[in-house]
């Protein structure tokens, strides 16, 4: 039983209204009694026609008055100068926090031991040490670096490949455009964006023929880097990145229609799978071996041969082809929404 | 060696290789390969934690070279616990939400989600077992980049956006804990967690380098606060669970920016030291921002129309809450945050697989005028809500009545003005969690009129049902029979020193 006219405005009717899931808000589509009836006895500017006028309609136009006018004061407010006023003082404070952190971080760095100082804690202690002096002899690499990630710390390696295979997944579920059994699109709106990204530059004879000379060079550079990254700075890493960008350009220089001859969404998931499974699996081998104080049997060979140090060498070549597939395909992705 | 102390490096080696096989295979083995996986990784778990809790802790070696050179995962008591939690909790998300998987992510791209779930596990399992600060690091990153994927897989525009900011912050985040990371390599010149504290004591001994540890605390404090959505970093939060389709939802909110603070967690007892970060009054400004957390939190979910988004909400609380447990500086504080992080985990994925249930069945929205009468409609669901509702208030008998005890336990122990800072928030956030949690059961179990929905052929999915049952068996088990819980933590957390 509603006692009051006005009972849907009251604190304790917004408190039904909102138990029962509706908006806390002032409702302003409802007027109180008074103004109800000051709605229907106000002449209207015809005169004669007071007595007639539709009661509700009245109201719905009363409000929208009300509604269209508070929100000019205090919408629109907000939207114009409170905006400008907000965003401003955003902007100083913003400023000012990151001034000081700046400062802040300069004034660290100052106190911090010196960057390559012979007796810095980082370049002194004995995990340094050993990694210089027995580097070598322990994981057979000529390359001390590669031998740390590769050998010492490779469960750090073995979650830094996954994490660029797990990025090249991520953009594949965003970017690539998916088409059903029956060659429909799954998402029918997207044929526009995909007929749009198949807009293959001009053939540039000039890119062609530099490409000519120049991709076979690269990708051999990349194989030299990768296959020598356990005697030579180099490696996985930066072999893969180097014969990503030569595929790249081979993309770039010869169009999908030459590259997709060998290079496919199936191309990209059987090597890298192949490469990560291998990855995991020789390093439990190697991990496990290593735990329980037994020999894992992986020779080392001649310290500076190609075929030397162990597990290494294969490792740099899975390191490489996930990096090179990972490259490429975040190119491809981007260029026509798949592989 | 015994070979149950292989088992966590299987768990993380089995669940690489499964990621990756899953991004090859068709949606349905991919997914059964998926709940396959964490089952077994749970009870390979189990065995671990029966294995420690008789044995003792040890530390396991990642390959032929012994710790400061080679890699080392650590397992104990409350490393173990948490592993088992997270599986279960993992599992029965993924159970819960699995029919919906299929509705709310192209045909095409489901195996990728598995695949993605697949890591997330791995990132997890190695967050909780590693010794080393930089495996630390490596696994963050695939922990971020896995719950993006999770979060935008359901393509529609809400999500794209929720994606953006997640990625925006919780990068800022990644950042910070790598600069933080950093400063201590360069002034410890160690990565290794133990060898890193006993640095630290040294330089604390002799007064060497105090900037930059703090300096480097306050960034990785500061990293994993973005990370894990404490209140002023809270913004990505709310969308990103409620849009999210469900099992994300749940595996979001209950185990990723767990996984976060229990990292922050190894960080204050085994790398500064639990004294150090007293000293540097640390710990003040988490309780500061913690409650004002759980205050914030709360009154936002009072105003929300969306179900899930009221759930989202009620998490930026939540995480207030454990924030809090750890900025009152007393052992028990954090006993009860990491308790809280498992009742919150268990109420809370159970809430947004309910509420999945509950829009089910009304029309598939959120908002709380077409859920009314949603609890007659869906029994199970409407029951599970409720168990999840009432132990976020804390109500005796469900988990988070536990937790609040425990939080209200350590206050007490609390010096100075912490004490009634502290219960007073307890008090206003048990009030304000009742106001909004209240509501929300009220609304679904008022009868709509006119309403021809035939509850009595409606079936909810079975998985689902199971998963339901097993969440509220779970809660209860939680909220009574916590004794042996507490004391295992309490044991893990005083070996952490």
């Amino acid at each position: 039983m509603k006692l009051r006219e006005n009972y849907e405005n009251t604190k304790w009717g917004r408190f039904v209204r909102f138990v029962n899931g509706g908006e806390m808000a002032e409702d302003n589509f409802r007027l109180t009694g008074e103004q109800l009836l000051d709605a229907g006895l106000k002449p209207s500017q015809k005169g004669q026609e007071a007595q007639h006028v539709d009661l509700y309609h009245k109201k719905r136009e009363r409000s929208k008055q009300d509604h269209s006018h508070m929100m000019e004061q205090y919408e629109n407010w907000s939207k114009t100068k409170g905006l400008k006023i907000f965003g401003s003082i955003y902007r100083i404070i913003s400023m000012c926090i990151c001034l000081l952190v700046i400062l802040v971080l300069l004034l660290t760095v100052a106190n911090m031991p010196k960057f390559g100082a012979a007796d810095a804690p980082a370049n002194s202690n004995e995990v340094a040490g050993r990694y210089i002096e027995k580097g070598q002899e322990e994981t057979g690499a000529v390359n001390i670096v590669t031998g740390m990630i590769l050998d010492y710390r490779a469960f750090d390696t073995l979650g830094e490949s996954h994490v660029l295979f797990i990025a090249a997944c991520t953009v594949l579920i965003l970017l690539r455009i998916d088409h059903r059994k029956d060659g429909s699109l799954v998402h029918a709106e997207l044929a526009v964006e995909e007929d749009d990204r198949k807009l293959e530059p001009k053939n540039d004879k000039i890119l062609q023929k530099a490409a000519f000379f120049l991709v076979p060079v690269i990708l051999i550079f990349g194989i030299y880097v990768i296959l020598n990254g356990h005697i030579s700075p180099g490696g996985g890493f930066s072999g893969g990145a180097i014969i990503g960008a030569g595929l790249i350009l081979y993309l770039n220089a010869f169009g999908f229609q030459k590259t997709e001859r060998f290079f496919t969404y199936r191309t990209f998931s059987v090597v890298s799978l192949c490469s990560l499974l291998f990855y995991s699996g020789a390093k439990c081998y190697s991990f496990f071996c290593g735990a329980n104080h037994l020999e894992s049997g992986i020779p080392l060979g001649n310290a500076g041969d190609i075929i030397s140090s162990g597990l290494i060498l294969p490792l740099n070549i899975c390191v490489g082809c996930v990096v090179a597939c990972t490259m490429y395909s975040f190119y491809a992705i981007f260029r026509k929404g798949g592989i | 060696m015994d070979i149950i102390q292989s088992f966590p490096l299987f768990n993380i080696v089995m669940s690489l290789m499964s990621g990756v096989i899953s991004s090859l295979l068709p949606r349905r083995k991919a997914k059964a390969l998926s709940l396959a996986l964490v089952g077994v990784a749970g009870i390979m778990n189990s065995i671990v934690l029966w294995h420690v809790s008789v044995h003792g802790q040890y530390t396991y070696m990642m390959g032929h070279f012994p710790a400061p050179w080679g890699n080392e995962i650590r397992v104990g008591v409350l490393e173990a616990v948490l592993a088992v939690f997270f599986c279960a909790i993992m599992f029965l998300s993924l159970l819960g939400g699995e029919r919906y998987l299929d509705m709310d992510i192209e045909e095409t791209k489901a195996n990728l989600y598995f695949t993605m779930i697949d890591l997330m596990l791995t990132s997890l399992l190695a967050l909780i077992y590693t010794n080393d600060m930089f495996t630390a690091y490596v696994f963050v990153e695939i922990n971020t980049i896995a719950a993006g994927a999770l979060i935008m897989i359901r393509n529609n525009g809400h999500t794209l956006v929720a994606a953006t900011k997640y990625m925006i912050m919780s990068l800022v985040g990644s950042g910070l804990l790598l600069l933080g990371l950093s400063m201590l390599y360069g002034v410890t010149g160690h990565l290794l967690m133990v060898n890193m504290h006993e640095q630290i004591v040294k330089y604390t001994q002799t007064g060497e380098y105090a900037m930059p540890l703090t300096v480097a605390m306050a960034l990785m404090s500061v990293g994993l606060a973005i990370k894990s959505a404490l209140f002023p970093f809270h913004t990505w939060l709310p969308d990103a669970y409620a849009y999210a389709t469900p099992a994300s939802a749940a595996i979001l909110s209950s185990l990723v920016s767990k996984g976060y603070i229990f990292l922050l967690f190894k960080i204050f007892y085994r790398v500064f030291g639990f004294g150090f970060v007293l000293d540097h009054k640390v710990t003040n400004l988490l309780f500061a921002f913690g409650i004002a957390g759980m205050i914030v939190g709360s009154v936002m979910a009072i105003y929300q129309h969306d179900v899930r988004r009221l759930i989202a909400f009620s998490s930026i609380a939540q995480i207030g809450y454990i924030y809090m447990g750890i900025g009152l500086a007393v052992s028990m504080g954090t006993v009860a945050a990491v308790f809280h992080i498992m009742s919150h985990a268990a109420s809370k994925s159970m809430l947004f697989i309910a509420a999945k249930g509950l829009s089910d069945v009304s029309g598939d929205s959120k908002d709380f005028s077409a859920l009314q009468g949603s609890g007659l409609r869906n029994k199970l669901s409407g029951i599970a809500f409720s168990v999840g509702a009432l132990s976020m208030v804390g109500i005796p008998l469900f988990a988070g009545f536990t937790s609040k005890v425990y939080f209200a336990e350590a206050a007490l122990m609390a010096e100075g003005g912490k004490l009634s800072v502290a219960m007073v928030a307890l008090a206003i956030s048990t009030i304000l969690n009742a106001i909004y949690f209240i509501r929300a059961l009220i609304t679904i179990y008022t009868p709509k009129e006119g309403d021809d929905f035939d509850a009595a052929s409606y079936r909810p999915p079975a998985t689902m049902a199971v998963a339901l049952l097993c969440f509220i068996l779970l809660n209860l088990f939680l909220g009574t029979w916590s004794n042996s819980i507490e004391q295992a933590i309490a044991a893990g957390l005083g070996s952490f020193e």
